[in-house]
């Protein structure tokens, strides 16, 4: 095989048994691999209804037929799936770095880890030698500080390693996976599945050559990406980078501030991409094999932080930010670098320290309960010490660890209210009530509340339609989009890179072919996307969500946009969000219910798993 | 005997490099056909996020690698001041390898013998230096690293005045 090593590795970590399954080229042509075969692998390694934390929840880590070739963005990409403890549902999170090319050349598409180890461990895998090590040396250490002590350890600078922080050994349920110290498999609290099977770290180093099946057409076109990405596609990430988006949202008053009890921030100019850039980003760096570098890393020179290094996002930024109500950069760069220390997801950890201060201004917790914490909006320290106490798990850390609708739960009072979340996973820096495309979007996506599983803003935020108004029609647009950033995240390309595909469909498709020499048309790949897609939504059927799941947060659909401007008023009303569903269900071919029915799942060569959908399609005809 | 200052070697501007291994790549390409960074004749180390450079080697004068051999496989050319590797008389002792100050000589993992930039000879030109997105990587001699190097110096000194003349 080309692109593909052609090899699945299986890890039991109780037992410390492994072996080696070959990759078909059956599933190779219709998962691609990165997400898509990771969630395939998922359902066929795992039993219904299992627990996030049980060893017997397998940990897929897989790359894509692109990883280990000098293809831009697309070389170094890697991916894990799991149950996610914050949704039971779809946990996919994908990093890039140079952790996924290693894996490839190590000689493995994918790696199943099943299983406890009895104590804390890391796994070493040295091309075909795969061991299980002792990590109790390395307990309570950041990623990147295990990341060195490895490298030290194993006497190889250029072993690749993925590892978790203390967040994950303690289970915080927005733990995730980092990789070159900067680098995270962020969202869905992947950190603390690999926590509940006591695995600190992954450490690989390959020594195989990749090749691409047609060398000589496939570095043509490696050429033409290169001079593609020097151009107006890529010009936002390799300048300002994505905090560019702090100033565009606020103009459209799309940017959820203070826990979404505002729509825009009045402190935005202070935490822009303008600034953060003029300020803080000391070099822009890339990933392997990436030709256009995005990066940016920012240096805190003076203050408090000072000496703080980390790399900024306008997720991240937004969400210790404007979220908070903090207008504080050196603040908002420090708290990313202790998610970081601690490995977590710092869009969930901002996103629940701005409930956490709703909590506090609401007076549904107290200083008391707080640790003595002054926690308003705004309050810059406190947000910083909100992270810290979430990471460790200290004091109401604990609660708050668990993510905001369970820590909504516990508390009661009306916290339930104030966690903005969907499916259990924490919102990102899109105000939904006044963007309906992507609110949609984010209703349905598979791993919960998440714009990068459609992208579906864009046509709300470029005004390719009413953002203000819920029609038919935009079931379809999200349908299509979701279909490409599954064949994105199953390649694995960087999303980053989306618009050097000019012709999508026809480029990914010829990219495939070249490194694969799979033959595929177009057609096929689309509906492999969809393929993709229905996949997900059948790991989310067997694992017990339905339409229900398919909701908006609290506020979204009842506290209505008070700011002056051109959101004013805007909120998404279950009707509305009804509309939506019935459209997108049918753009998919499932019952109103959200099902896949029988012809759909023949349809795409699904019929293996027409018995998760049987009976339920049924049942429902009969209601 | 080529000049001192006619001598190109491939040197990366640390301030450009981004650390993306794009010249790992694309030399284990050239030289064998497959990507694959330990089969590159150029390396990068990123130190941390901020530090990123890409190293080879740099055609010392009086190089100590050839001085090392002790089985004389390697020289170096006289008309471009590369090393030469007799791969006849290599036996992989690598003590060529512990005198490079600066890592540019490595064993290969499989044909057990030592290599070395070349500046692509066959292909006519480095083919990292035209493939780096950067343009970080640059075929120069010593004379002009030392001439850019000057001017960086100087325009750092006269910031102010170069913005108002502009």
């Amino acid at each position: 095989m080309y692109g593909y090593a052609g090899r699945i590795l299986h890890i039991d970590l109780t037992t410390g048994k492994t072996h080696v399954e070959l990759l078909n080229e059956e599933y190779a042509k219709k998962y691609i691999g990165g997400i898509g075969l990771g969630m395939r692998l998922w359902l066929d390694n795992s039993k219904p209804g299992v627990e996030p934390f049980s060893p017997d929840n397998p940990l897929v880590l897989s790359t894509g037929p692109i990883s280990g070739s000098v293809w831009p963005t697309g070389g170094n990409g890697h991916a894990f799936v799991s149950k996610s403890p914050q949704s039971y549902g779809v946990g996919e999170a994908k990093s890039h770095g140079s952790f996924g090319t290693e894996m490839k050349r190590a000689g493995y598409d994918a790696i199943i880890f099943k299983g406890k180890a009895e104590k804390l461990a890391y796994v070493w895998i040295d091309d075909d030698s795969v061991q299980i090590l002792d990590a109790s040396h390395l307990a309570g250490k950041s990623p990147a500080d295990t990341e060195e002590a490895i490298r030290e350890e194993l006497g190889d600078y250029y072993i690749r390693v993925a590892a978790i922080g203390s967040a994950g050994e303690k289970l915080v349920r927005i733990a995730c996976i980092i990789n070159d110290k900067t680098r995270a498999a962020g969202r869905t609290g992947l950190g603390a599945v690999m926590g509940s099977k006591n695995l600190k770290a992954i450490a690989v180093r390959g020594t195989r050559d990749i090749m691409a099946a047609k060398p000589d057409e496939f570095m043509e076109y490696v050429k033409e990406f290169h001079e593609r990405m020097k151009g107006p596609a890529t010009q936002k990430y390799r300048t300002l980078g994505t905090p560019e988006n702090v100033l565009v949202h606020n103009s459209l008053s799309c940017m959820p501030t203070r826990n979404y009890n505002n729509s825009r921030f009045d402190s935005a100019e202070k935490v822009s991409g303008e600034s953060l850039n003029e300020r803080f980003v000391a070099k822009i760096i890339g990933c392997s094999s990436c030709a256009m570098r995005c990066e940016h890393m920012c240096v805190v020179a003076e203050g408090p932080y000072k000496g703080t290094m980390t790399r900024m996002e306008y997720e991240t930024l937004w969400a210790m930010g404007p979220y908070c109500g903090v207008d504080r950069l050196d603040a908002i760069i420090k708290g990313m670098d202790l998610c970081n220390y601690y490995g977590i997801d710092a869009i969930s950890a901002g996103v629940i320290a701005g409930f956490a201060m709703d909590c506090y201004e609401q007076g549904i917790l107290t200083q008391e309960d707080l640790g003595g914490i002054d926690a308003r909006f705004g309050n810059a320290e406190a947000m910083v010490k909100l992270i810290e106490m979430i990471g460790k798990r200290e004091g109401i850390g604990d609660i708050l660890a668990e993510g905001v609708k369970i820590a909504g739960e516990k508390i009661g009072k009306g916290a339930e209210k104030l966690g903005q979340h969907i499916k259990g996973v924490e919102v990102t820096g899109y105000d939904l009530r006044a963007l309906k495309t992507a609110a949609l979007g984010f209703a349905v996506s598979f791993r919960g509340a998440d714009h990068n599983r459609h992208g579906a803003y864009a046509f709300d935020v470029k005004g390719k339609v009413n953002r203000l108004v819920a029609e038919k029609g935009r079931g379809k647009l999200v349908k299509d989009m979701e279909d490409v950033y599954n064949l994105i995240d199953s390649f694995i390309v960087c999303k980053f890179s989306r618009g050097t595909y000019y012709k999508e469909l026809e480029d990914m498709t010829k990219l495939y072919t070249l490194v694969t020499g799979i033959e595929m048309t177009p057609e096929e790949l689309k509906k492999t996307g969809e393929r993709i897609n229905n996949v997900a939504r059948l790991f989310n059927i067997r694992e017990g969500l339905t339409r229900k799941d398919d909701t908006l947060p609290y506020k979204v659909m009842h506290q209505p946009i008070t700011d002056e401007g051109p959101s004013k008023g805007a909120y998404v009303s279950q009707e509305e969000l009804d509309l939506l569903l019935d459209d997108y269900y049918a753009s998919r071919g499932w019952t109103r219910e959200g099902i896949p029915t029988v012809e759909k799942l023949e349809e795409l060569g699904m019929d293996d798993l027409i018995p998760i959908v049987e009976g339920k399609t049924a049942r429902q005809m009969e209601e | 005997m080529v000049k001192i200052h006619e001598k190109k070697f491939v040197s990366a501007d640390p301030e450009k490099c981004v650390g993306c291994q794009v010249c790992e790549y694309i030399c284990s390409l050239t030289k064998g056909k497959a990507f694959n960074p330990l089969k590159s004749r150029i390396r990068v180390i990123r130190m941390n996020q901020l530090v990123n450079l890409a190293v080879t080697c740099r055609l010392c004068e009086d190089p100590p690698c050839v001085a090392a051999c002790p089985r004389d496989a390697l020289t170096q050319s006289e008309e471009t001041g590369v090393i030469q590797v007799d791969e006849d008389k290599c036996n992989g002792c690598g003590w060529c390898i512990e005198a490079c100050d600066y890592g540019a000589i490595m064993l290969h993992p499989e044909n057990k013998v030592v290599y070395v930039c070349d500046l692509c000879k066959e292909q006519g030109e480095p083919q990292c230096v035209k493939w780096c997105p950067e343009e970080a990587l640059d075929l120069v001699t010593s004379d002009v690293l030392a001439q850019k190097a000057r001017i960086t110096a100087v325009k750092k000194l006269f910031q102010e005045a170069l913005k108002t003349t502009k």
